[in-house]
């Protein structure tokens, strides 16, 4: 016993007095909380590199768990990328402060359509830079459907019965249902919220399995043969497996734009705002959307890839008025507790 | 004769059920496909890669800082709260006991959530006055030390009672200081439960997920957070190889100690 | 005299702070957070909200499984450990170490591992269908929860039951056997009996962890079947209701409570615990 004792207490302080001599604990740093997955690595290497900033990034699954962490206070971020309603709420709530745009000059290269988009939650364009934008789709398997799927209502086909990957995040669920039934998703009556509860309850027996980022992992791997994604996952999923296929539903579906902002109680703001105009060089923007393909709201990256069949890609660059999407709305504290309260008793069903 | 292979049959069964998904990670840390499902192939790359990450480094780093410093400080804190009982009456030890106990009889989230509650009120408090506060390695750190300390306990206490006090006193008689009585004649004799205490406290920090989950900051992560994040987008595959490295390396070190010789240890 | 009193105190204030600080004063704030609303006055609605059906359905899914899990761990490790206690080891940290080494490869690892063998495509199907045998279906099903509450808590189970199993005096046992009793009386009157502590201790460890877990339903679970411990998860991660949180908190309290006083009924010396 004593002779594994000190085996174990050697090398576990052995491994950890090699682990910890690579942490530097210089004053210059960020603190960057963003969607999983949601950049390119090497794009923060090249930053901290320019900068002598040291970049600490952590990463975060739905808007309302980013939202419990900020809101608590004692999770003291400079930057972090929420989408549209969630910023409308940030704002409502005084949680964020305003971005001196004089420092950040290479947001021009940020298109007019986008900024347009962003009033529809920051009104007076204070708080928000754009990051990445998409739609909320369809991806299936080819090889394991009948015929192609073009609407949400497949979803609740019970020839599909555990096939269906849905969204684990409630106003995503919700707006996949509200939309089946002709309802806006950012409906607020709660007759049209009851329904789309019913619906979704339907839907359960059908549904393999609510995830959020899994849906990409078990798409490639035929795990399932139709999941509710987000059109950035669309290129890459394909890249793994061409089976795969991305399609907005002819209902209509959801346009989101996910913007980066600064919390109020951010300590490093200028840094953040160097990292932000880092972000927004061309260069940066197409090597980071060549990782993630998500949708860049870059006009001058978007005009760089080479890919063309990409850079006028359906998927990743929509025609949006070939669709109907609409950006969710933040609905109140009052409405989002009938959301959260109905999805509970979807989930508990 | 039958009966006797029944057993080692069962016991096998047992064993291949513990350690099938161990099985499985080290498989696929050889898996030159990315996702999970595939295989792609074998592979030694992500062992490569593996040191050449320094966020699973980092994350390596800090759950063996928390796991060591967490185990050591609950461990000291588990004898003190010993001899510290023996003083009490049995109405006293009892209500202590029951104390301690409840980070371990407790559900782990209850007690994530009210060490998280705690830690954001001290934060809101020391806000009023102009000091920042944030989750982070402190907080994860005591948050160790407070659900190892039961642990810590239970291992050290039932040694305890079995001690002979009258040993202690005539080493006092004999002139023997109290700290040299403790550390001579007491000690020794609780070392086999200080000992497991610590290795089991080491263990359950090593293994939490929930409490450091609640109670982590920005910029901190523990394997098993870090795990948890990766979980979503498909784990990274050097997380299987950190995986079978450490699997590798406890196994060894449990070899080679079952294999000398039996140090004079009395039997617990 | 006072001064021994007063090194004594020096050795013991640490500690009473620390657990005063972080074990009563953590108990306290999620009550207060559970029998207050957002306002900040006082009410019963966090408590009773365990009542209203999803809540409560959550909770009985979740008592349920992990009753279940807990059964079937015991049935799986009594005879295990009684095998075990029975063979003999060349020591002791042999066997204890048998059990404890596969927590040191992550929890949420070994679960996910769990699912890469079971899921639809995973690798026990494809020995499966490789045997032209039917393919298994339990992922994401109350089974493949009940699956992982039993592998990542059977040591909890294992490990008790073999401390005392390996404890009890083999010559109390003879003497049974002496006396004329056959090995069944023997298991029935002696050893079964004495081996209670660690039963009690092994349940409750396996069955507290099965009943609040959140992790293992969402990996194996598909997030489809709502535990108690997904609903108050959610709660304090994204519907921000803290209060809710805390109330339903409280109520799980309830259930651990029961349990600490048949452990402290069955098990005065708290023994069995010893790992």
């Amino acid at each position: 016993m004593k002779k594994l004792f000190v085996l174990l207490l050697t090398s576990v302080l052995v491994l950890s007095s090699f682990t910890a001599c690579g942490k530097e604990d210089g004053g210059n740093k960020l603190y960057v909380y963003n969607w999983g997955e949601y950049i390119d690595p090497a794009v923060l290497e090249m930053f901290e590199e320019e900068t002598g900033i040291q970049v600490i990034y952590d990463e975060f699954e739905t808007n309302e768990s980013m939202y419990s962490k900020i809101s608590a206070g004692a999770s003291l971020y400079d930057l972090v990328c929420p989408s549209d309603y969630m910023i409308s709420k940030m704002i409502t709530e005084d949680l964020l402060q305003p971005i001196n745009w004089d420092h950040v000059p290479n947001r021009i290269y940020i298109g007019e359509d986008y900024w347009e988009m962003s009033k529809g939650f920051d009104e007076e364009g204070q708080y928000a830079l754009p990051y990445c934008w998409g739609t909320v789709g369809i991806l299936y398997n080819t090889t394991l459907v009948s015929e192609p799927i073009d609407e949400w209502a497949d979803l609740w086909d019970p020839q599909y019965t555990d096939e269906v990957l849905m969204q684990d995040s409630v106003r995503d669920a919700f707006m996949v249902a509200l939309i089946k039934n002709g309802h806006s998703c950012n409906s607020q009556t709660t007759e049209e919220l009851e329904l789309a509860k019913q619906e979704l309850i339907n839907q359960k027996p059908i549904v393999q399995a609510y995830v959020v980022d899994q849906v990409r992992d078990k798409m490639i791997g035929g795990e399932a043969a139709i999941g509710v994604i987000y059109s950035g996952e669309a290129i890459y999923t394909q890249r793994e497996n061409p089976d795969l296929e991305y399609v907005i539903p002819k209902e209509g579906s959801n346009l989101w734009i996910d913007s980066w902002v600064i919390p109020k109680n951010a300590r490093n703001v200028e840094n953040a705002e160097k990292f932000l105009d880092f972000l927004c060089r061309p260069d940066i923007a197409l090597l980071n959307f060549d990782y993630i393909t998500y949708s860049t709201p870059n006009v001058s990256a978007r005009e760089m890839i080479e890919d063309e069949e990409i850079r006028n890609s359906e998927i990743a660059f929509p025609t949006l008025s070939n669709y109907n999407l609409e950006v969710y709305k933040y609905l109140g504290e009052e409405t989002e507790t009938i959301y959260n309260n109905f999805w509970k008793q979807v989930k508990a069903y | 004769m039958i009966y006797k292979s029944l057993k080692r049959i069962y016991i096998g069964l047992i064993l291949l059920f513990l350690y099938a998904p161990i099985i499985t990670l080290i498989v696929l840390s050889f898996n030159a496909s990315k996702t999970r499902s595939k295989w792609g192939g074998f592979t030694f790359d992500w062992y490569i890669e593996l040191f050449q990450n320094e966020e699973i480094m980092s994350a390596l780093g800090n759950t063996l800082i928390v796991a060591l410093l967490s185990a050591l400080i609950a461990t000291i804190f588990g004898l003190i709260g010993c001899v510290a009982m023996q003083q009490l009456g049995r109405k006293g030890r009892s209500l202590i006991t029951g104390i301690t106990n409840i980070p371990m009889l407790n559900a782990e989230i209850v007690t994530g959530i009210s060490l998280m509650l705690l830690f954001l009120s001290i934060g809101n408090i020391l806000g009023k006055i102009g000091v920042r506060f944030q989750l982070g390695f402190m907080t994860v750190l005591i948050s160790h030390i407070t659900f190892n300390i039961p642990y810590a306990i239970l291992s050290i206490l039932p040694r305890m009672k079995q001690l002979n006090p009258s040993v202690y006193e005539a080493a006092l008689d004999l002139g023997a200081t109290k700290f040299t009585a403790f550390r001579k004649v007491v000690l020794p004799d609780l070392l086999p439960g200080i000992s497991s205490g610590f290795l089991m406290a080491f263990t359950m920090s090593i293994d939490d997920f929930i409490i450091t989950h609640f109670t982590k900051g920005p910029g901190f992560d523990t394997l098993s957070t870090k795990i948890y994040t990766e979980l979503r987008k498909g784990i990274k595959p050097e997380m299987y190889a950190l995986s079978t490295i450490i699997f590798v390396v406890v196994f060894i070190l449990l070899l080679l100690v079952n294999h000398t010789p039996k140090e004079p240890n009395k039997k617990r | 005299m006072n001064k021994k009193k007063l090194s004594n105190h020096l050795l013991s204030t640490p500690f009473y702070l620390w657990i005063g600080a972080f074990i009563v004063i953590p108990l306290f704030m999620i009550f207060y957070y559970g029998f207050t609303d957002k306002t900040g006055a006082f009410t019963l609605e966090n408590i009773t909200a365990m009542a209203e059906p999803w809540h409560f359905k959550a909770l009985m899914i979740s008592v349920v499984l992990s009753v279940i899990s807990t059964i079937i761990c015991f049935l799986l490790a009594y005879p295990l450990a009684y095998i075990l206690s029975q063979m003999k080891v060349n020591s002791h940290q042999y066997v204890v170490f048998m059990f404890i080494l596969p927590m040191w490869m992550n929890f949420l690892l070994r679960t996910l591992a769990w699912q890469t063998l079971i899921e639809k495509t995973g690798v026990i199907n494809g020995f499966l269908t490789a045997l032209g045998l039917p393919a298994l279906r339990i992922i994401n099903t109350n089974y493949a929860i009940v699956l992982g509450m039993v592998y990542n808590y059977l040591p909890f189970m294992i490990l008790p039951l073999y401390n005392t199993l390996a404890k009890i005096d083999p010559s109390v046992v003879n003497a049974a056997r002496d006396l004329g009793a056959n090995s069944f009386i023997t298991f029935k009157r002696i050893i079964f009996p004495l081996s209670i502590p660690g039963i009690i201790s092994g349940i409750t460890m396996v069955f507290v962890p099965s009943l609040t877990t959140f992790v293992i339903s969402n990996i194996l679970g598909g997030s489809k079947i709502l535990l108690i411990g997904n609903v108050i998860e959610q709660e304090f991660t994204v519907a921000c209701n803290w209060h809710l949180g805390s109330g339903l908190s409280i109520v799980l309290m309830m259930f651990i409570v029961v349990n600490m006083v048949l452990s402290m009924i069955f098990d005065k010396d708290g023994e069995a615990n010893a790992l």
